[in-house]
């Protein structure tokens, strides 16, 4: 099994909380993990990804060679489109429809979801208005991985422990508002 | 022992606090503002109370902790590759007076300039310097290597360079530990005279440097993180350093039919190299960095046995590794990939909205429309975003505290108004001393300080000058009545104007000190709360 997702954003959505439950939950499970990073300037509203690599057996690269992605799982639909080169063709694209827009030649959104849906498996989910409806705009990012979690060789059960253990020291209501957002992600496909 | 979800740059922290760890200093710079960091956040390292204090810069960071070593202790000193350069002074010459306690200096690369002004590779320096330099694949290595690196740093009473690069500073992992060890005891160098750089003792040293060489290579021969891996296709040898043999064996599924050398520690095994270009028909290098080796095989006129890598067009000049460039390296057929669509633009960075930066650039843009573009010098910071639109406001960024004496430069040269922009932190790492050359020769110019209290492009590490700004500059000799404090918000537009214009004035130097807490550690802070 190895299971290979590039997660796709903008600097300050919380993409790496998505890495860091996906992670937790791995690891517990003792897989292996790779996961890399963008730290420094371009966390400063600019694009930004993680490589997030799992699997059964010993993992070598850090980085996800383009054309082997099982998945890219992005919290903005333009940004989902930037690392299609990465996308194996049975790969799924998985996206909140949000825009972010925060450069002024931001493409017309209905031409970025004409694209997406052109990758034959594609998941397009109005992240905002089910985050807004749990009472906390900010769990976008938890919403789309409860979307992704049926594509992810990981129970939802170790996801939810993963959200229990990383956001534990923030408190109960913070736990549930995650565990909430999860649950609502993976029942909206 | 547990199994611990690490950073490569904190991987390696791990591991130095679980091998006798008695101090560790830095300054911040991507990629390695982590080690620290995870350092300063560690549970037991507060406990034991090792020290874990971001220095001044890069200088003062590795001075200090050859002090450290100096004593008897463990110690390490971090930094991003251009610090290195900051700090070369120190570091090439402790290559001459040696070390006492374990001593590792982990600098980490970063090609393909994600965050930097150059891509310059650490290991020339290892080399330039005469030392032991390791280089890990991955995380686990980072982790190992500490103590390792301390031991092999005891035994040869030398510097040890571990070199990281983006990939692994910033790549998590599945990380094993070992049982942690104690701190050494305070014990001072046996030879008193060999910390005492005059010629006569610096020859000898120089010399003694000199003859360890041979002792380091037997090291790295030995070395159980470099590994012969003999094929029977001997039509290639492939020499893999650090990161890019995951690279070779992320294509070959772990199962490569030529011979391999993984390469983690230099100087280069002359062993394996032997045996490798006597077996094989040509040698392909796979380095995350510059040419070192390719270069050193193939030599200047380039007649022995084939070398393939960088310099002959085998693989790209610059930039990073990555699977897919080692996949064609070794004409491997690459999957097909699906196109970008044409409708895709970049989304470069910017700075934050509600940034006290914005608030003084937009009252720079009155005055850049008034005296005309190419008179700002600016720095390395989140400031240096000024350069994009819709500010366009700087018009260089070279390195740490060059604004100030760049600035100075124009102003000698001639032009007029001389402007600088630096902020807090990089003034305090480099601008003080060329603000003093201003002084004295009572430069015309005008120095801003874009003071957000913080260090905040590596996230929001404390700046050494804080609280002290204005102090520094009247005791350095800038005229109290030419320091002007002002607050960046829109509603004091006017008053920063205003203010630009009375400095830009006044014949002499200036320094003007926007303050605002930075928009980020702002945030962080009422979160705590």
């Amino acid at each position: 099994m190895k299971c290979d997702i590039i997660l796709a954003g903008v600097g300050g959505q919380g993409i790496l909380s998505i890495s860091t439950i996906i992670g937790e939950a791995a690891v517990k499970k003792s897989l292996f993990l790779k996961q890399a990073e963008v730290h420094g300037m371009s966390q400063r509203g600019g694009e930004v990804q993680s490589h997030l690599r799992i699997s059964d057996s010993y993992i070598f690269s850090d980085l996800i060679p383009k054309g082997k992605a099982d998945m890219i799982l992005s919290v903005e639909p333009l940004e989902s489109l930037r690392y299609l080169p990465f996308l194996s063709p049975s790969g799924w694209l998985i996206t909140s429809s949000n825009p972010f827009v925060n450069i002024p030649n931001y493409p017309d959104q209905t031409e970025i979801i004409n694209e997406i849906k052109k990758i034959p498996n594609h998941i397009i989910l109005d992240t905002d208005s089910i985050a807004k409806e749990l009472g906390s705009p900010l769990v976008g990012n938890i919403v789309i991985l409860g979307a992704a979690s049926k594509f992810i060789p990981i129970d939802f059960v170790d996801l939810d422990i993963a959200i229990r253990t990383i956001f534990s020291s923030k408190g109960d209501q913070i736990v549930q508002l995650n565990l909430n957002a999860l649950k609502a992600g993976r029942q909206a496909v | 022992m547990e199994k611990l979800l690490l950073l490569g740059d904190e991987a390696f922290a791990q591991g130095a606090l679980d091998s006798g760890l008695s101090g560790a200093y830095g300054y911040p710079g991507t990629p390695s503002t982590e080690i620290i960091a995870y350092i300063q956040n560690d549970k037991t390292a507060i406990d034991k109370n090792i020290h874990k204090v971001w220095s001044v810069n890069e200088k003062t960071a590795y001075e200090s902790a050859l002090g450290m070593s100096y004593a008897g202790k463990r110690v390490i000193v971090t930094m991003k590759h251009v610090g290195l350069n900051v700090a070369a002074d120190g570091f090439v010459n402790s290559g001459l007076t040696g070390t006492n306690g374990g001593f590792i200096l982990a600098v980490a690369d970063d090609p393909s300039m994600h965050s930097s002004q150059n891509e310059q590779d650490s290991r020339f320096y290892g080399k330039f310097a005469n030392l032991t330099t390791l280089e890990p694949s991955n995380q686990q290595e980072a982790y190992d290597m500490a103590r390792y690196g301390f031991e092999l740093s005891e035994k040869f009473e030398l510097p040890v360079v571990l070199r990281l690069v983006t990939r692994l500073s910033h790549s998590r992992a599945g990380v094993n530990r070992t049982a942690a060890i104690q701190e050494k005891s305070l014990a001072l160098p046996t030879d008193s005279t060999r910390f005492i750089l005059l010629p006569a003792n610096a020859r000898k040293r120089y010399t003694q440097l000199l003859e360890k060489q041979k002792d380091l290579e037997k090291a790295a021969e030995v070395s159980p993180f470099n590994h012969y891996f003999d094929g029977d296709d001997k039509s290639l040898g492939i020499i893999a350093c650090g990161l890019a043999y995951n690279y070779l064996m992320e294509n070959y599924e772990a199962e490569c039919p030529h011979p391999v050398l993984k390469l983690c520690q230099y100087p280069l095994p002359r062993k394996y190299i032997r045996k490798m270009y006597a077996e094989c028909q040509s040698i392909l290098v796979l380095e995350e960095g510059m040419p070192l080796i390719e270069e050193m095989l193939s030599g200047y006129l380039d007649n022995g046995k084939r070398i393939k890598g960088r310099l002959d067009g085998t693989l790209p000049r610059d930039g990073e590794l990555n699977p897919n460039i080692v996949a064609e390296a070794l004409d491997m057929t690459v999957p097909k990939e699906i196109k970008l669509p044409a409708l895709m633009v970049n989304r470069p960075p910017s700075l934050c909205e509600g940034c006290s930066h914005r608030d003084l650039y937009e009252a720079m843009k009155v005055i850049i429309d008034k005296i005309g573009v190419g008179h700002v010098f600016s720095d390395i910071g989140c400031y240096t975003l000024g350069a994009l639109p819709p500010f366009k406001t700087i018009n260089t960024c070279v390195d740490m505290g060059a604004s100030i004496t760049m600035a100075k430069g124009a102003a000698d040269a001639g032009l007029h108004p001389a402007i600088a922009v630096i902020g807090d932190s990089t003034f305090s790492h480099s601008g003080i001393t060329g603000l003093l050359d201003c002084v004295n020769e009572k430069s015309n110019v005008v120095i801003v300080i874009a003071d957000n209290e913080t260090t905040a492009m590596t996230g929001g590490q404390d700046s050494s000058a804080h609280g002290r700004i204005e102090e520094i500059c009247k005791g350095i000799g800038v005229e109290p009545a030419h320091i002007r404090v002002c607050l960046p918000l829109p509603k004091n537009h006017e008053e920063i104007v205003q203010i630009f214009e009375q400095e830009i004035a006044y014949e002499g130097v200036s320094v003007i000190i926007p303050r605002r807490e930075c928009i980020q550690t702002l945030k962080r802070k009422a979160k705590k709360r």
